[in-house]
């Protein structure tokens, strides 16, 4: 784990020099930063994308910040980050996710609006191509990063079957922007064993060994203002005591000026700890600069 | 005879512009491959739609605090009358196109990645202003996007 945080901080060092001096603050185009995922990663809500957070080229520094809130029919998930972009190359983030089981919890044995917590920290390199601007190259833009996450109900994640309270999430991603066709698509493939995210452990008692979970994402351009799109991601089922399926939403993400990005969406998070059919509203306020 | 050289050097330059070292002039100058049918030359409403286009974008960029520095002390006159042509000849509108490639137009001007952003942003003002419709905008922008590898040096 420790070797994956230093990558994207040999990088940074090997990335910096020549041009000391021609530091430059924002300059990307609306909307070309994505929004935050539920992670804190920048992409689509549900996916993380291949583009790097905050409104920098490859001469600044950028950053963002997101609240965000998803209201399910028997839970609340809230998650509150924000992440930091290196000339357009490394994405460093830290996001707090906050898991409410409301009414859910006394059913479940745990006592009324019984949270479930986890920090996410974050670090996403490009490694090749251009989303945005190599417009005459088919070749996306590629990113791997990883997620390691930190769950805190380590006795519940025990009892419920998981194997084990941490974890690490690690990913490439391929994000393009088909500007012919005001399309934006990307893939993801994600290295995981988390239960829900990571909010229930990691692994449990359908095995212990990290396996590929797709992620898919297809957005349209309505204005340079307005995207709307739908993404899927796929969820590894690990855990006995309660079946967990794939995760997709439909979203419009606006942005009303430079360093706003408002998103809400229909998501569908499927079967969440013996509750079913999880579907309500995905709402998010992002800044960056 | 060399009075007359230098007389007909002189003529060659239009009126109001300042002149350039000699180029080769041919279409592939203009940097991408034209549109092959006219819908995208109606969609920007043909030469009197890109004049407006052309106008208004040159005046931002000179007016945008962001960009204004790079534009100081250029020749706006044959950069109005260049990308007029440029987009003509790429919008498949039928027009030559007499002005430089990329790199050499843009060669020694400095220009960063987030010139470009400021840059594609003023276009997209102006061709909104000009209500040309959102799809044939991004038809356009894709052709235009790739030209940052040449004019983006710093």
């Amino acid at each position: 784990m420790k070797t994956l945080m230093f990558l994207p901080v040999a990088a940074l060092f090997t990335a910096t020099p020549a041009f000391a001096n021609d530091g430059r603050s924002g300059g990307k185009l609306l909307l070309t930063d994505g929004i935050s995922s539920v992670e804190g990663s920048a992409g689509g809500g549900l996916a993380t994308w291949a583009v790097i957070a905050g409104n920098e080229t490859d001469r600044g520094i950028g950053a963002s910040a997101h609240g965000t809130l998803v209201a399910l029919p028997d839970f609340t998930l809230r998650a509150a980050g924000a992440a930091v972009g290196i000339y357009d190359r490394v994405e460093l983030s830290y996001t707090r996710q906050m898991f409410d089981t409301e009414a859910a919890g006394s059913a479940l044995g745990l006592g009324r609006g019984f949270t479930f917590a986890q920090d996410i920290f974050g670090a996403k390199l490009k490694v090749a191509g251009d989303a945005v601007w190599a417009q005459d190259r088919w070749l996306p833009q590629i990113a791997i990063g990883a997620q390691h996450k930190i769950a805190v109900q380590g006795a519940v994640i025990a009892a419920v079957g998981g194997r084990r309270r941490t974890g690490t999430d690690i990913y490439v991603a391929a994000t393009k922007l088909i500007l012919s066709q005001g399309l934006v698509v990307g893939a993801t493939a994600r290295w995981t064993r988390a239960n829900q995210f990571g909010l229930l452990g990691h692994g449990g008692d359908h095995g212990d060994a990290r396996r590929i979970a797709p992620e898919a994402s297809i957005a349209k351009l309505l204005s340079r203002r307005l995207v709307v799109g739908a993404e899927y991601r796929a969820k590894p089922d690990r855990l006995a005591f309660a079946r967990e399926t794939g995760a997709w939403d439909a979203f419009a993400a606006w942005a009303p000026q430079r360093n706003l990005t408002l998103t809400t969406a229909f998501v569908d998070l499927g079967d969440i700890a013996t509750f079913r059919r999880q579907r309500g509203l995905f709402l998010q306020l992002q800044g960056a600069f | 005879m060399i009075l007359i050289a230098v007389v007909l050097a002189q003529a060659a330059v239009p009126a109001g512009e300042d002149p350039v070292p000699p180029y080769v002039q041919r279409d592939a100058n203009a940097g991408a491959v034209p549109f092959a049918d006219a819908a995208m030359w109606r969609a920007f409403h043909g030469s009197d739609g890109v004049a407006r286009i052309v106008d208004a974008f040159v005046a931002r960029n000179a007016a945008d605090p962001r960009i204004a520095d790079i534009f100081k002390g250029q020749d706006l006159v044959r950069l109005r009358r260049v990308l007029k042509e440029q987009f003509c000849y790429l919008l498949g509108g039928g027009c030559t196109y007499s002005g430089r490639d990329m790199k050499t137009a843009h060669k020694d001007m400095g220009v960063q990645a987030a010139d470009m952003g400021a840059l594609v942003e003023n276009l997209q003002s102006a061709m909104a202003a000009e209500r040309v419709p959102f799809g044939a905008q991004n038809r356009l922008l894709a052709r235009l996007a790739p030209m940052k590898r040449d004019v983006v040096t710093r």
